[in-house]
C-alpha cells in the first residue's frame, strides 16, 4: 500500500509498504530518517518519540497505515532550517533528499519544499528556537544557533552519554517545554519534568544531566517569551 | 510479526461485522496493547480494522446530567478535558498515573478498557499460560507473583487486569456502549470484565466482534470528591500493586450517606468493594470503620506465598483513601476544612 502523510513539513509518500510496518520502520528504512531510534519495540523505551499531529507517541507502535494524512514531526525536524534552502527549490521532483530509493515524492501538486525529507535536519522553521538562537547569542556556529533551546541545553548541560535515548528525549522534553512555558505557564519543576520524561529510558543513566537540561531550555524559554512580552 | 492485512472500517456497525466474519480478526486502536503483543507473538490476527478514525472521539454531556465518552478519546485528552477534571476528577487522576505520556497520547478509552494482563507468563510465550493457550497450565502459580491476585482467581489464573481508567470507572458505576453487527447495548462496566474462573482466556462478557463505541457516566454529585490513589513499586510508569478510587457524600449529621469503592490489582478485574461499602453506608465516618470496611472487604482474600503483602497494602490503601475522600467530602459540603487528617492531595 502507499501511504501518504507529512514529514518536518514535507508532503512525502511511502509505497510498498507493509501494513505491519511501524511508523518508525518507514521513517527510518524508507524515507531515510534515522534520528528515531529503535530499541524496545514495546513503547517502554521512548527511543522512537516523534510528534504525530500535535502530540508525542512512541512510532513502534503506530501503524504505517494509521499515519496516513497526518503530521509527523521527527527530531530531525526540531531544528530551524539551514538559512541557505532554497525555498520552493525541491519537491516538485519529489525532494526525496540524500537517503533515496524511498519512492517518496511531493504530494498535492508537488507543495513546495525546501529540502528533502532524507535531510539530516528537517526543512520545517522552528521560529521559537531560531529566534532563541539569534536573540542572546553573539558569534556561534550557525549550525549550532539553528538548534532548538532543548537541543542546545543538552549540548550545554553534557546531557549525552551514549546517545541513544537522546533523539526521544528532546521531543519530548521539547513538548513538554511548549505545553508549559511555550503556553505561558511557569518553568516546570524537576517532579514535573521527571513526570513528563517517564516513558524515556535512559540506561546509561544519566538523568540528572537530562532534567538539568530540560529545567534549562526551560527556563530560557521563558526568560525569552518574558522578554518579547515587554514593550 | 506474522503478516497480516490491515483494513479501516466505514463505520462501527462494518467495523463490528467485520471482526465478527473472521475469527482472526482485531480491531486496532491506539495499538500499545495489540501492535507490542504482535510483535511478541502473544497476538497473531491475520486482519487488523483500523477504528481510529471512526466519529467516537467526543466527550459530551448527557442531557439526563451524565458524560459520554467515545471509544477513540485519547488517555491524555480525557483527562485534560474540562468535565471529566471538574466533575469526575478520580477519573483523571487514574488516567494520568497509568503508562507513560507518549503511551497515553495513542491510547484509547475502549483500548484501555481491553488492554490484557501484564502477567509476565501471559507475556512469554516460551511458558505455559492458560490465558494465552488454554490448558497448558499456570505458571503464576510457582512463579513470580507480586503483580498477581489476592482476589476472586482461580487454580487457573491469577493474573490481574492492569487498567487504572477502568478502577475509576467502575466506581463511578459507568456503562459501556457495545456495538455489534445488528445490535447496541450497554454493559455495566462492573459485568464487563470476568474472573478467569476455568476460561481465563475470555478477559471480558464481550463476544468476538463485539465493538465499545463509548463509555457513559451516570450524574454523580459526590464523583467531585472522589480520589484515586496508586501503590507502585516506583513513582512513575509502573502498574499498581495496589489501587483504589473511592467517593463519599456525607449526611446532614456528618454520617456517611453513600459511598463507591472500588480496587485495581488484586483482582482479574477492577474490583468493586460491595462488602467494603455495604459496611460503611448509613454509619458514622470513622477511622475505626473505614478501617472495619477495608477488612471486611479483603476478609475473602486469598494471596499466593508471593503476595501475602498486598492484603496488609490493600487495606491501607482503602482506609487512607477512604480518609481522603472524608476530608474531601466535608471540605465540600460546608462542614468545615479536611480536618487534621493531614493529606496530602497528591
Amino acid at each position: 500500500m502507499r501511504v501518504e502523510f507529512t514529514v518536518n513539513g514535507h508532503a512525502v509518500a511511502a509505497d510498498d509498504v507493509w501494513p505491519g510496518e511501524s511508523l518508525l520502520f518507514v521513517l527510518r528504512e524508507r524515507l531515510g530518517l534515522p534520528g528515531s531510534k529503535n530499541a524496545c519495540e514495546q513503547g517502554e523505551c521512548g527511543s522512537c518519540t516523534v510528534y504525530l499531529d500535535d502530540v508525542t507517541v512512541c512510532a513502534c507502535l503506530v501503524a504505517a497505515g494509521q499515519a496516513a494524512g497526518r503530521r509527523v514531526r521527527t527530531v530531525e525536524g526540531l531544528a530551524a532550517q539551514p538559512a541557505r534552502a532554497g525555498a520552493g527549490a525541491a519537491g516538485a521532483d519529489g525532494g526525496v533528499g540524500e537517503a533515496g530509493g524511498i519512492g517518496a515524492d511531493g504530494r498535492a501538486g508537488g507543495a513546495a519544499v525546501a529540502a528533502g525529507p532524507g535531510s539530516a535536519l528537517g526543512a520545517r522553521g522552528d521560529t521559537a528556537a531560531g529566534g532563541a538562537a539569534g536573540a542572546d547569542t553573539g558569534q556561534r556556529d550557525p549550525d549550532a544557533e539553528r538548534l532548538s533551546p532543548v537541543q542546545r541545553a543538552f549540548l550545554e548541560e553534557g546531557a549525552v552519554q551514549c546517545g541513544f535515548c537522546t533523539p526521544g528525549l528532546l521531543v519530548q522534553a521539547h513538548d513538554l517545554v511548549a505545553r508549559t512555558v511555550g503556553a505561558g505557564g511557569p518553568v516546570p519543576g524537576d517532579a514535573h519534568i521527571r513526570e513528563a520524561l517517564a516513558g524515556n529510558l535512559c540506561r546509561c543513566t544519566g538523568y540528572q544531566a537530562i532534567v538539568a537540561a530540560v529545567r534549562r531550555a526551560a527556563e530560557r524559554e521563558h526568560a525569552r517569551l518574558a522578554g518579547q512580552e515587554r514593550p | 510479526m506474522n503478516p497480516f492485512d490491515y483494513r479501516r472500517a466505514e463505520d462501527a456497525a462494518g467495523a463490528a461485522a467485520m471482526v465478527a466474519d473472521n475469527p482472526a480478526a482485531a480491531f486496532l486502536g491506539g495499538g500499545t496493547n495489540l501492535v507490542d503483543h504482535m510483535k511478541l507473538g502473544v497476538a497473531a490476527p491475520e486482519v487488523l480494522v483500523d477504528i481510529t478514525h471512526l466519529p467516537m472521539d467526543e466527550v459530551e454531556a448527557l442531557p439526563e446530567g451524565g458524560v459520554r465518552i467515545g471509544a477513540n478519546v485519547r488517555n491524555s485528552d480525557l483527562a485534560a478535558h474540562p468535565l471529566i477534571r471538574r466533575r469526575y476528577p478520580v477519573l483523571s487522576q487514574a488516567l494520568l498515573s497509568g503508562a507513560s505520556g507518549q503511551l497515553r497520547n495513542l491510547a484509547t478509552t475502549a483500548g484501555n478498557l481491553l488492554q490484557r494482563t501484564r502477567c509476565v507468563y501471559f507475556q512469554d510465550t516460551s511458558t505455559p499460560c492458560n490465558k494465552r493457550e488454554p490448558g497448558t497450565g499456570c505458571s503464576a502459580l510457582e512463579g513470580y507473583q507480586r503483580y498477581h491476585a489476592i482476589l476472586g482467581a482461580s487454580p487457573d489464573c491469577v493474573a490481574v487486569h492492569p487498567s487504572d481508567m477502568a478502577v475509576a470507572l467502575t466506581a463511578l458505576d459507568a456503562q459501556v456502549v457495545v456495538q455489534d453487527a445488528a445490535t447496541e447495548r450497554r454493559v455495566p462496566i462492573a459485568r464487563l470484565h470476568r474472573l478467569p474462573g476455568e476460561a481465563p482466556e475470555h478477559d471480558t462478557v464481550l463476544n468476538h466482534g463485539d465493538l465499545i463505541t463509548a463509555v457513559e457516566l451516570p450524574d454523580m454529585p459526590m464523583a467531585v470528591h472522589a480520589r484515586y490513589r496508586k501503590v507502585r513499586d516506583r513513582a512513575s510508569f509502573a502498574f499498581a500493586l495496589v489501587s483504589v478510587a473511592a467517593a463519599m457524600s456525607l449526611g446532614a449529621d456528618g454520617s456517611v450517606s453513600d459511598v463507591r469503592i472500588a480496587l485495581g490489582g488484586v483482582a482479574h478485574k477492577p474490583w468493586r468493594a460491595l462488602r467494603a461499602e455495604e459496611a460503611l453506608r448509613d454509619g458514622p465516618a470513622t477511622e475505626e470503620r473505614f478501617a472495619a470496611a477495608a477488612r471486611a472487604e479483603l476478609a475473602e482474600a486469598r494471596p499466593l506465598p508471593g503476595n501475602t503483602f498486598k492484603v496488609a497494602l490493600a487495606r491501607s490503601a482503602i482506609t487512607a483513601t477512604l480518609r481522603q475522600v472524608h476530608a474531601e467530602a466535608r471540605g465540600g459540603d460546608g462542614h468545615g476544612g479536611p480536618g487534621g487528617h493531614g493529606e496530602e492531595q497528591r
